[in-house]
């Protein structure tokens, strides 16, 4: 029990370096109670961390053996002290207060304040940015290393840290190699897949047999020194180890430099496979070692070539295996999101920890199970969990790379592992860097006959000056036996200066030299929506090349593998939701979060804020910053998304045309806000969010539909003008107004809509008398443009909808809703019906009983119950409101101003649709004309023929507009003949209506 | 089929194939081995018929556009010499070429060929314009109904 107890201190102590070592002076007597009298309670957290944790302060001390074995010793004492004291305490007794337990706590102590060192020192290195510009972060940590280990050694005349090898290759070196395989582009490396093979294994091959030998006749020349007993196998096991171009300083290195992708994704992929290469050749030279050169046989060199075939190939496939079941285990996680990130460390690690179990090539395992399992994570897991994986990894590969360069620094500390010889540390030198120029122009001329793309001289240049050595060289000569290899500390001191030498000397030179050079720089945006779809298309363009010319090329086996992906591997391995995305609809996502993130934050959220009334909002909540909003959807397009829609309206544009975009866009409209609601505004949004954040998707919708419209018509200054003066006469006339409205809500309110829809409008006109001209004419916008989108959008986005307003037409809701179904054939009473209930109430209930009028329409006649929670949301509108939607004196002073808003929007709308109506309505200006525009509005945006005459306009639209009309309605979701409209007020009354709603 | 493909082209018109393309001999010979084993009329021209015979093109989502980028307006059927001059857009520029032949006619794979090609896998009713409609057909063909393809690039 007490051992139990004492194992799960450990564990804590060690998941938490930090807060561990912190209580572990002060807090003994605390720690005691409460493990004891809750045992299963720190032992249920505690059990899976320690599985996890555990091994690594053991490991990483392990090889001395002295922490832990100290610890571990200490620990009975230590607890059973702990335990008696507690005893003690309450009797009395000579118990000491306070206790050094520095020998309990020591291992994540010291774990834990190198951590904090590394850390702090990037931090102070990164104060100045001139500083870190030219000098590389890698240099920086190495010096610093060398200084710490220059304190520890004065100070304990023996070097206490170094680089383990075990630390290094189970711990340090996976975090950042997993980092790099998650995070690989993956098409750039494919595409560059011969190149990277390439260099990868001739180039290793070369480096290591050519360093090797010469090496070997520089010693037989005598330039190196005698006391350096090395022969030949000797020699080539150091140039195998000290050829392979090291992914850890690569990734330092030129991640600040930022070359171009091509060069980038060259070096830095070979450095990963040539992996394999460095393994089979260090093993199999190490073998020979052992058998001593004259007992190899040649039966071996052939094992040797099998073992690369097997260590590559193998590692490899058990990447692929892990890669497969980490997608297949994260499809179905969706229960447990919190544990996604760590499902995809465990596995990714897990692969790397498997090929080493079998000595195989566990970078190359952990690479391609990265590279492999991304896609397919990153589509199964949640947003939230990608943020975490992407974060955790970024942060343990840093601090790995830290931790290594401060010890590579520390241990060049030790002088008792270090023998010199200037002969073999120059020669070394001057024939890795040869060799490896040799190499890349020899494997360059060769590949440039193949590639599309040759890699031009300065592309070489840096490419051999890129070759960086690293830690993987020195734990891998660390690893050496002392024994065998008589030269061990010459190779050691020889590894080290290398290494020194390629990170810092190369690493500081190499900016300069690619500026110098005029290396093209990668650029860091993301390629635009534009691109990707270009792209694809030439993709299948030159597939489809291939196949004709019969040519069995990269394309043609890129595209089979695309196939068999998206027939097997995507339905095995994504989730049945995800599975149906398509790409196109997820950069449409992104963008929408990212505008609406952006909007939110530069006070977009105005329109909502006031509605929302949050308190947090509230003051950005200002005139002012209403027409900013509206600037800044202009100038940024935040309409994105939005835009192709937008297009569609503008007066003139094919209607065919509209619907296409709508097919393509048509499942995205709606989805998207749905995620997006759930991803990003749960922390903005109190209760409610749901419906709340609809409204404000829908108006920003609105918002930069209409600034399009606005900058469409052009003779929309003039329409302001007029809005104005009519705005004047609103006052005037509030009291027709009002009247007005009631009438048209009274209709409605038979219909089916709740009186509570007149508080509404109240609650709401407040926002909208801010954003005034805007809101009515968006809104007018909407309502034309809706229906569009309905039908299609019906489909996807809206299950079991219906408004409680829709509900009651809804049998015949798609004419009747859709405006120029409306104008086509329906009687224009359902239409106006319709309209009315838009109108009066302010812009998000106009928006949200448009959709739901839609989504009714897309359901079936047979309007289920709200089902849908964002249908609901929107069927609330009718139905009652939270106390907190009421804006204070919303009431009173709303109405007027809702009602002027509502004509003015009513106006627009038919002026962008036609402009004739426009110049008339300018012309008259007056309550009829108001209420005019609106009716035509609200009847068929499409049909558009009746507008100026209001009572004619009743009718059945007819007019030039109306075979676009009847386009629509084909595309439309099978609507049921035109107008069966259930809230049938026969086409007279429509006419009186019409007026009456405004 | 690579005797008959030898049999039937001449040494002339591989002269002039390859003047006029860039291919080389054995390029010539082997596309032109290609294009015979797809001429199953064996009348020395392809048909629509003949090039959605290949089944790798029946399920790319740009085949049909890439098969009439193949015919000249109006005709249905392509010859050798087209089907090379088409296949010819595809061919790397190399550097010497960019140079040399900067003053003679415009070779087939140059920049401005290039995309005139591309441009025309777009312009479907060939009216050297891409309406919004035709722009919005390889929108679709690409991206919606290619619903999941590798995200590569992500």
């Amino acid at each position: 029990m007490l051992l139990m107890l004492l194992l799960l201190l450990t564990a804590g102590t060690g998941t938490g370096a930090g807060t561990g070592a912190g209580t572990g002076t002060g807090a003994p007597p605390l720690r005691g109670p409460a493990l004891r009298s809750s045992p299963p309670v720190p032992a249920s957290p505690s059990a899976s961390p320690p599985l996890l944790l555990l091994p690594k302060p053991r490991a990483e001390y392990g090889a001395p053996g002295v922490a832990s074995a100290r610890s571990a010793a200490e620990e009975p004492a230590g607890g059973g002290g702990e335990e008696a004291g507690e005893q003690h305490h309450h009797h009395g007794g000579g118990f000491r207060v306070v206790q050094w337990e520095w020998s309990y706590v020591q291992t994540p102590y010291i774990i834990a304040i190198w951590l904090l060192v590394a850390s702090v020192a990037k931090i102070l290195f990164h104060f100045s940015q001139r500083f870190t510009t030219v000098v590389p972060e890698s240099c920086m940590l190495i010096l610093l290393g060398l200084v710490l280990g220059g304190i520890v050694l004065i100070a304990n005349k023996k070097q206490l840290y170094q680089l383990e090898p075990a630390l290094f290759f189970l711990f340090l070196l996976p975090t950042i190699v997993g980092d790099a395989g998650y995070f690989m582009p993956a098409r750039l490396f494919f595409d560059n897949l011969g190149a990277i093979l390439m260099y990868a294994v001739v180039g290793t091959l070369w480096n290591a047999f050519c360093t090797g030998f010469s090496l070997y006749a520089a010693k037989l020349v005598g330039v190196i020194d005698e006391r350096v007993h090395a022969d030949l196998l000797d020699f080539l096991l150091f140039g195998a180890l000290v050829s392979a171009v090291d992914p850890v300083a690569v990734l330092a290195v030129f991640e600040e430099v930022h070359v171009n992708d091509t060069l980038f994704i060259i070096v830095f992929g070979e450095s990963l496979v040539n992996d394999a290469v460095t393994v089979v050749l260090y093993k199999v030279y190490i073998s020979f070692v052992e058998v001593g050169a004259e007992n190899v046989q040649t039966v071996d060199y052939f094992k040797g070539v099998a073992s690369f075939l097997i260590v590559s190939i193998g590692g490899t496939l058990v990447g692929l295996v892990f890669a497969v079941l980490l997608g297949f285990i994260t499809r179905f996680t969706k229960k447990v999101r919190i544990i996604e990130p760590l499902f995809v460390f465990l596995l990714v690690y897990l692969a790397y920890l498997t090929a080493e179990l079998f000595s195989l090539s566990a970078i190359l395992s952990m690479t391609f199970c990265g590279i492999g399992a991304n896609k397919y994570v990153e589509a199964n897991i949640s947003q939230k969990s990608r943020t975490t994986v992407k974060y955790t990894m970024k942060t343990l590969a840093s601090i790995a790379e830290t931790i290594i360069f401060i010890f590579l620094g520390i241990s060049a500390v030790d002088k008792t592992k270090w023998a010199w010889d200037t002969g073999l540390v120059s020669c070394t030198l001057i024939f890795i860097f040869i060799f490896r120029a040799m190499g890349v122009i020899g494997q360059t001329w060769v590949l440039n006959r193949f590639r599309l793309v040759p890699l031009d001289k300065i592309d070489q240049v840096v490419m051999s000056y890129g070759g960086l050595r690293g830690a993987v060289a020195f734990a891998l000569v660390v690893l050496l036996d002392g024994e065998q290899v008589r030269a061990k500390d010459y190779f050691v001191a020889t590894t080290i200066v290398v290494v020194f030498f390629t990170v810092m000397f190369q690493g500081l030179t190499i900016k300069p030299l690619v500026k110098w050079l005029k290396v093209p720089r990668s650029t860091s945006r993301k390629p635009t929506i534009n691109e990707e779809i270009h792209e694809r298309a030439f993709d299948h363009i030159l597939t489809a090349v291939e196949d004709i010319a019969g040519l069995q090329g990269y394309h043609h086996w890129r595209d089979k593998w695309e196939q068999f992906d998206k027939n097997y591997l995507s339905k095995l391995l994504l989730r049945k939701s995800v599975y149906r995305k398509s790409e196109l609809w997820e950069a449409y996502q992104k963008i929408n979060i990212r505008d609406a993130i952006s909007v939110i934050d530069q006070g977009g959220n105005v329109l909502t804020s006031a509605r929302l009334s949050l308190p947090s909002m509230t003051s950005r909540a200002s005139f002012p910053e209403v027409t900013n909003v509206t600037n800044y959807l202009r100038e940024n397009g935040s309409g994105v998304c939005l835009d192709l829609q937008v297009i569609d309206n503008v007066p003139g544009a094919k209607v065919e045309e509209d619907m296409e975009t709508h097919h393509v866009l048509a499942e995205n409209l709606y989805k998207p806000r749905r995620r997006y609601q759930s991803a990003y505004s749960r922390h903005f949004m109190p209760l409610g969010e749901k419906e709340r954040q609809d409204r404000e998707v829908f108006q920003r919708n609105m918002k930069s539909r209409m600034e399009t419209f606005k900058s469409t018509r052009h003779k929309r200054h003039k329409k302001e003008r007029s809005l104005k003066k009519r705005r004047g006469s609103d006052s005037k006339e509030d009291g027709n107004e009002k009247p007005r409205r009631n009438v048209s809500w009274q209709d409605k309110d038979p219909v089916v809509v709740p009186v509570e829809s007149e508080e509404e409008k109240g609650e709401h006109s407040d926002p909208e008398k801010e954003k005034e001209e805007d809101e009515g004419i968006t809104f007018v916008a909407r309502k034309a443009e809706t229906p569009k989108i309905r039908p299609k959008s019906v489909p996807a986005a809206l299950e079991g909808c219906h408004s409680p307003p829709a509900a009651p037409y809804s049998p015949t809701s798609e004419d009747s809703h859709l405006p120029w179904k409306g104008g086509v054939g329906s009687p224009p009473p359902c239409v106006s019906v319709e309209a009315t209930k838009i109108i009066p109430v302010d812009l998000q209930q106009a928006w949200n009983q448009s959709i739901s009028s839609l989504e009714s329409i897309s359901s079936p006649p047979a309007p289920a119950e709200p089902v849908h929670p964002r249908v609901s949301a929107l069927s609330r509108l009718g139905g009652p409101r939270p106390a907190s939607y009421t804006p204070p004196g919303s009431l009173a002073g709303s109405t007027s101003s809702v009602g002027a808003q509502v004509a003015q929007g009513s106006f627009c709308f038919p002026e962008k649709k036609e402009e004739e109506e426009e110049e008339e309505e300018e012309e008259e200006e007056g309550a009829l004309q108001e209420m005019r525009p609106l009716m035509s509005s609200l009847r068929p945006p499409g049909a558009m023929p009746p507008p100026p005459q209001p009572p004619p306009g009743s009718a059945p639209g007819s007019g030039k507009r109306r075979n676009p009309c009847v386009y629509l309605r084909s595309f439309v979701t099978a609507p049921p003949p035109p107008p069966p409209p259930p809230p049938p007020p026969p086409p007279g009354d429509s006419r009186s209506r019409g007026p009456t709603q405004l | 089929m690579g005797s008959r493909a030898s049999t039937l082209l001449r040494e002339e018109e591989i002269e002039e194939i390859k003047k006029e393309t860039g291919f080389s001999h054995s390029q010539i010979t082997r596309l032109y081995s290609r294009f015979t084993s797809l001429d199953k009329g064996e009348n020395g021209t392809l048909s629509r018929e003949d090039f959605q015979r290949i089944p790798e093109l029946a399920i790319n989502p740009l085949g049909d556009r890439i098969i009439n980028a193949f015919f000249p307006e109006g005709e249905d059927q392509v010859n050798f010499r087209g089907f090379m001059r088409t296949l010819a857009h595809f061919r790397p520029i190399e550097d010497n070429e960019k140079n040399k032949n900067s003053s003679a006619s415009e070779p087939l794979n140059s920049r401005t060929n290039k995309l005139l090609f591309a441009f025309r896998l777009y312009d479907l009713d060939r009216d050297d314009k891409i309406s919004r409609d035709e722009l919005l057909q390889v929108l679709e063909k690409v991206d919606v109904e290619q619903k999941m393809s590798i995200r590569f690039l992500h």
